[in-house]
């Protein structure tokens, strides 16, 4: 009950001080619309932003999708070949110090202003942490786990890889669960700054366009929805992942988990 | 590092291991002297030793785990340590069935089940590690030691992080479901040694030396403190105890 009721307080609390701030510095509603003009704006626009919240939500997706992908590929092929880990790691590293987001005109430059520059966009700010976090993770196994598996194997190479699926990639399944949680808070980045630089479609490019027009409801409403579908991702991942981790003992609770008095 | 592989050597009576190497090395520094030790089926040695004086490293040596190369006893040998090393995503009956699933081969449902009713474990094969206590979760690793079926069972303080109570079952307990088999056991504790090994040998030095202190009567389980045990004991424990000021 509490565990309800505390998130709604909250937001009740967070849209008397914002009202509070337009009436008490008089505010036009240009600069900061009230509350409910942006109910207003959302109600009067909700098909456009519906439609608009569609595109971005699936550029997230596809971009979560194919990052993770490409960073597991990453991480396991990292450990699995010195040769990769001579000639990948350091551009993997040195990748990382040219800032992702200067890489965007490029994108919509060379794959258009379609869901493709978007979804490279947040493949690019994705991989990273997924590869990072799952190579750290299979690098960790737990040795004695290994002899076990080598006396039991006596070495073979033939039974490598299943001490790959069985031991390492599961021993390192909560690493890559936190890889993939940082993943979901970052893939609307990815996908909003691509929409900023060039797009056709999608809420950060509604948001962009309402600025132009000084319709700064439209923009509230189109904010308020993307940060929604931000948050509902990033619960649908930690859920997710806590499913896969259940034989795992927290000795914490989660940041999603509700605190216990 | 540089060493000669152990070797195996069945003889004509009873199977028996050779378990013999030329030593080993952390580059120069020779932590092992060449060593070679008889084993028969049903014949338990240990090991004694202080801990770093070379016990675990001899014990890999002979699993095979330290060359980078296949021992030529691989496919013989089972492994126990000291932790259970219990896989904590599989539940009790998938971790007994590891090495099977490891090597690809169909498990034996029947097996599995039969090994944990015998080492009581039948009403938590569904269990995961984690709920387990320490002594069940030994247990399953006993299980899954003997699931392995191999002929010689290397144990590494396989009891040691037991309380001492549960300790003694699981020492009643291995040396019962083990007595067919050859068992090299690693210890730090002589009563561990008098109450579950045939002979008795003390490793140290710089490089360590292999030597044997003692030999028991038959019929392990052995209470280390009844009278035809007692004098082994204090044999055994002076000789640990010369070892270690040595």
């Amino acid at each position: 009950m509490t565990n309800l009721l505390r998130p709604v307080l909250t937001a009740c609390g967070l849209l008397l001080l914002w009202q509070g701030i337009v009436w008490g510095f008089d505010l036009p509603s240009y600069i900061l619309p009230a509350p409910y003009r942006v109910a207003l704006a959302f109600v009067d626009n909700a098909g456009l932003l519906l439609r608009e919240a569609t595109v971005t939500v699936i550029e997230m997706l596809l971009g979560l999708l194919f990052g993770c992908l490409l960073g597991a590929a990453a991480a396991i092929c990292l450990l699995l070949s010195p040769t990769a880990r001579r000639w990948l790691l350091p551009l993997l590293v040195a990748s990382q110090a040219v800032p992702v987001f200067a890489l965007a005109p490029l994108l919509v430059l060379w794959l258009g202003f379609g869901i493709a520059s978007k979804v490279m966009m947040a493949v690019l700010v994705i991989f990273f942490p997924v590869a990072v976090a799952l190579y750290d993770g299979l690098r960790r196994t737990e040795t004695g786990w290994l002899d076990l598996a080598r006396v039991m194997t006596a070495d073979a190479p033939q039974h490598r890889l299943r001490i790959l699926q069985h031991i390492r990639l599961m021993a390192a399944l909560p690493a890559f669960a936190s890889g993939l949680k940082i993943a979901a808070a970052v893939a609307p980045i990815g996908a909003v700054i691509g929409e900023w630089v060039g797009a056709s479609a999608g809420l950060g490019f509604r948001m962009l366009q309402a600025n132009a027009r000084v319709q700064t409801d439209l923009m509230f409403a189109a904010l308020i929805l993307l940060a929604v579908c931000a948050v509902t991702l990033y619960v649908g991942v930690d859920a997710m992942t806590r499913r896969w981790l259940r034989w795992q003992a927290d000795s914490h609770p989660s940041l999603l988990s509700p605190v216990k008095e | 590092m540089s060493a000669d592989s152990t070797s195996f050597s069945p003889s004509a009576s009873a199977p028996a291991f050779r378990l013999a190497g030329s030593g080993f090395a952390y580059g120069d520094r020779v932590v092992l002297a060449p060593f070679s030790l008889d084993l028969t089926a049903g014949e338990t040695v240990a090991i004694l030793g202080a801990s770093g004086c070379g016990k675990s490293t001899l014990l890999r040596l002979i699993a095979g785990l330290l060359l980078g190369q296949p021992s030529s006893l691989a496919g013989q040998v089972a492994w126990m340590a000291q932790q259970d090393l219990l896989l904590p995503w599989l539940t009790l009956f998938d971790n007994v069935l590891l090495g099977a699933r490891l090597r690809g081969e169909v498990p034996d449902i029947a097996r599995t089940q039969a090994l944990l009713a015998r080492l009581g474990l039948a009403d938590r094969a569904n269990a995961m590690p984690a709920s387990l206590s320490g002594g069940m979760r030994q247990r399953a690793a006993l299980a899954r030691t003997l699931m392995e079926d191999r002929p010689l069972v290397l144990m590494d303080e396989p009891f040691s992080a037991l309380d001492a109570i549960t300790r003694a079952a699981m020492q009643e307990l291995a040396s019962e479901v083990l007595s067919h088999r050859a068992v090299l056991l690693v210890t730090h504790d002589p009563a561990e040694a008098c109450r579950l090994a045939d002979r008795i040998f003390v490793l140290s030095g710089a490089p360590a030396v292999l030597q044997q202190v003692a030999v028991l009567p038959p019929a392990a389980p052995r209470d280390p403190l009844s009278p035809p045990v007692l004098p082994v004991l204090r044999n055994v424990q002076a000789a640990l105890q010369k070892a270690v000021n040595a």
